[in-house]
């Protein structure tokens, strides 16, 4: 506040700012030309017939058609489904994370993160050789008698869930775990010693303040799993269409540039709502959590 | 309020080759305002965790009114707790806060909320029952802490620190804000400072504590003027320590044997105002600061030995004129000399 106060610091603070400001320009301008750049060349081309022509047949075509809305709804349970398993799965985890010692809690993220540092393709396929017919999975669950035929664990809705929720666990994983890290200690303690249980305290204490955790964990798990295309490309077996899949079939399939470009911005548009949902939630979350760290 | 005892039992804790507690033993009376008073790192907020149950001790017992709860879990002790950075839930507000311990306990809507204002009142609070957490003063946060802890009646009260972020006026005001609440309570309280003045205003009893050790277990003016070791003599004021044979006698008493303590302020500069028996101290005046309620006079004394010499304000109208280099004697009355038990040179 004092240094607002005084005319001359004040300059010097704004001339401070505008050059961390021009600091961010080359950043800025990758940004324009890699990504601004070719959604506009998507919207003029989802206007433009295979002739050349200026047209909204795209539009027509597309969004009257019943594999659009079917692929739609794929993406949607595959978001959801990859998202209610991260949390079933991830909140726990980084709460046995939060409570390890340090030492402990490090060997275990490196083991988290591991299949981060792993290419997509690679463990796509990995599952692939686990989940089949005479896999791994299915040897063992067979082989020991638990079934007597063997599960049809791939080249459906299942493998791919798993697939997209082994790949986006850690990243939901870390800014709960981040979350759930920076709550002070002493709070648990404060909480226990006025007769909590660790469930009292789990549910009063740890996940109200990390709830903002768990929202950009989700934004992060949705917003990534809408656009996933490798995984239910060698997982989904053709069953499972998603856009993305829609996308690539229009382009490789029948060459329609209009129409591909037209479920391009459906994409874009879909994620875009979502990402402004979770952003308001989590607005709305922080707001009611001023200082929720160090208050 | 009930008011229970609490005995420690020969508590060890170590945290590998570091001993944090070093068979510990205490009574606390029943109702008492007891501190724990010792540099950082000398086992009080160790022994205070232990009793709240989050230290687990290595040996030793903790007993709470003839029950053994050292093994107890923390969240059945029914212990309150006020923290050093009073770890009040951000998410609440001060209302919610107060509120929690009694949730907890199941207790009906309408009589909790009627306990947690009554007692926000307590703290004088009630104005700001609605407020957040992060829209109060340290000042503020710190009497939320305490109506949180003594809302649900605990049996115990411990309080780590609970002043040491708040300046210095408003920690007055809270130490005896605080003793006034125990006055009222009654309940047993354990109180861990590193301030000898806050131990020394606020205590029935102060425990000093150096190296997982309690070295005096005394009423805050026996602690003051009859410190059993060095250590609880230097830790506590100013304290001038005459190793033995540096006063030969005292009150007609041979005292060249013992290791003597001498408080700063129990010299006078006055010879009348001593008795015969005193002890006179010549030395040369190295520096002297005006403090405002006092002057502090070091003197050097002929054996090379500098002493802390304070004058009270009202008493020092000589003292303006002294310079450095000027010969001081400087006298103080036998009953103020103390003989260090135990220490030998």
């Amino acid at each position: 506040m004092s240094v607002t106060a005084n005319p001359a610091l004040a300059a010097d603070a704004r001339r401070e700012q505008w050059f961390f400001l021009s600091l961010s320009l080359p950043a800025l301008f990758v940004v324009g030309v890699a990504a601004i750049l070719p959604i506009l060349w998507i919207i003029r081309q989802s206007f433009l017939t295979i002739g050349g022509v200026y047209t909204v047949d795209n539009y027509e075509k597309v969004l009257s058609s019943g594999l659009t809305w079917s692929a739609l709804v794929t993406t949607f349970e595959l978001s959801l489904g990859t998202l209610v398993a991260c949390i079933l799965l991830g909140t726990p985890l980084a709460l046995a994370l939060a409570a390890a010692r340090p030492r402990v809690a490090n060997v275990l993220m490196a083991f988290v993160m591991l299949p981060l540092w792993t290419s997509i393709l690679v463990r796509t396929y990995g599952w692939l050789v686990l989940l089949r017919r005479d896999g791994l999975i299915n040897a063992a669950l067979t082989g020991s008698g638990l079934t007597a035929e063997p599960l049809p664990l791939v080249y459906n809705f299942t493998g791919t869930l798993i697939g997209m929720v082994h790949y986006m666990l850690p990243l939901f994983l870390l800014p709960v775990y981040a979350a759930m890290r920076d709550i002070d200690a002493n709070l648990i303690r404060a909480a226990a010693s006025m007769g909590a249980t660790l469930g009292q305290v789990i549910r009063t204490v740890v996940l109200p303040l990390s709830a903002h955790g768990i929202v950009s964990g989700s934004m992060i798990v949705f917003i990534y799993t809408i656009g996933f295309f490798i995984t239910p490309a060698v997982l989904g077996g053709g069953k499972v269409n998603p856009l993305s899949i829609r996308i690539e079939r229009t382009l490789s399939t029948f060459q329609d540039w209009g129409s591909a470009s037209v479920l391009g911005l459906l994409l874009f548009v879909v994620m875009a709502l979502v990402g402004v949902m979770f952003l308001t939630a989590r607005r709305l979350m922080m707001r009611n959590h001023v200082g929720a760290v160090h208050a | 309020m009930k008011s229970l005892p609490i005995t420690i039992e020969s508590v060890r804790k170590a945290y590998g080759s570091y001993v944090a507690l070093d068979d510990v033993s205490l009574d606390v009376r029943a109702g008492e305002f007891l501190t724990l008073l010792g540099p950082s790192g000398s086992g009080k907020t160790t022994l205070l965790m232990s009793l709240a149950g989050f230290v687990r001790p290595d040996s030793g017992r903790l007993v709470l009114d003839d029950r053994d709860i050292t093994r107890l879990a923390p969240n059945k002790r029914d212990i309150g707790i006020v923290f050093q950075n009073y770890a009040l839930f951000p998410h609440m507000n001060v209302l919610a806060n107060v509120e929690y311990p009694l949730m907890l306990r199941k207790t009906p809507k309408a009589e909790a909320r009627r306990r947690a204002l009554d007692t926000l009142a307590r703290v004088k609070l009630e104005d700001l029952s609605y407020r957040n957490i992060a829209a109060l003063s340290g000042g503020q946060r710190q009497r939320v802490a305490l109506a949180r802890a003594i809302v649900f009646e605990p049996r115990v009260m411990l309080m780590d620190e609970p002043l040491s972020a708040l300046d210095k006026n408003l920690r007055e005001t809270m130490q005896y804000e605080i003793r006034r609440l125990h006055d009222e309570l009654g309940i047993t309280t354990i109180y861990v400072t590193h301030d000898q003045r806050e131990a020394l205003t606020m205590s029935d009893r102060v425990a000093v504590m150096n190296s997982g050790r309690i070295l005096q277990i005394d009423t805050p003016q026996r602690i003051y003027d009859r410190p059993s070791t060095r250590f609880v003599a230097e830790f506590m004021g100013e304290a001038n320590i005459m190793a033995p044979g540096s006063v030969r006698e005292i009150d007609g008493a041979d005292a060249s044997r013992q290791m003597l303590m001498i408080r700063a302020e129990s010299f006078h500069l006055d010879a009348r105002l001593v008795g015969r028996d005193g002890v006179a101290l010549e030395g040369t005046l190295r520096a002297k600061a005006f403090r405002g309620e006092d002057w502090l006079l070091t003197l050097a004394l002929d054996s090379g030995q500098e002493i802390l010499v304070c004058i009270p304000a009202a008493l020092a109208s000589g003292c303006t004129e002294l310079c450095a280099g000027q010969r001081v004697t400087a006298y103080a009355p036998a009953e103020r000399v103390h003989a260090i038990p135990g220490a030998v040179a």
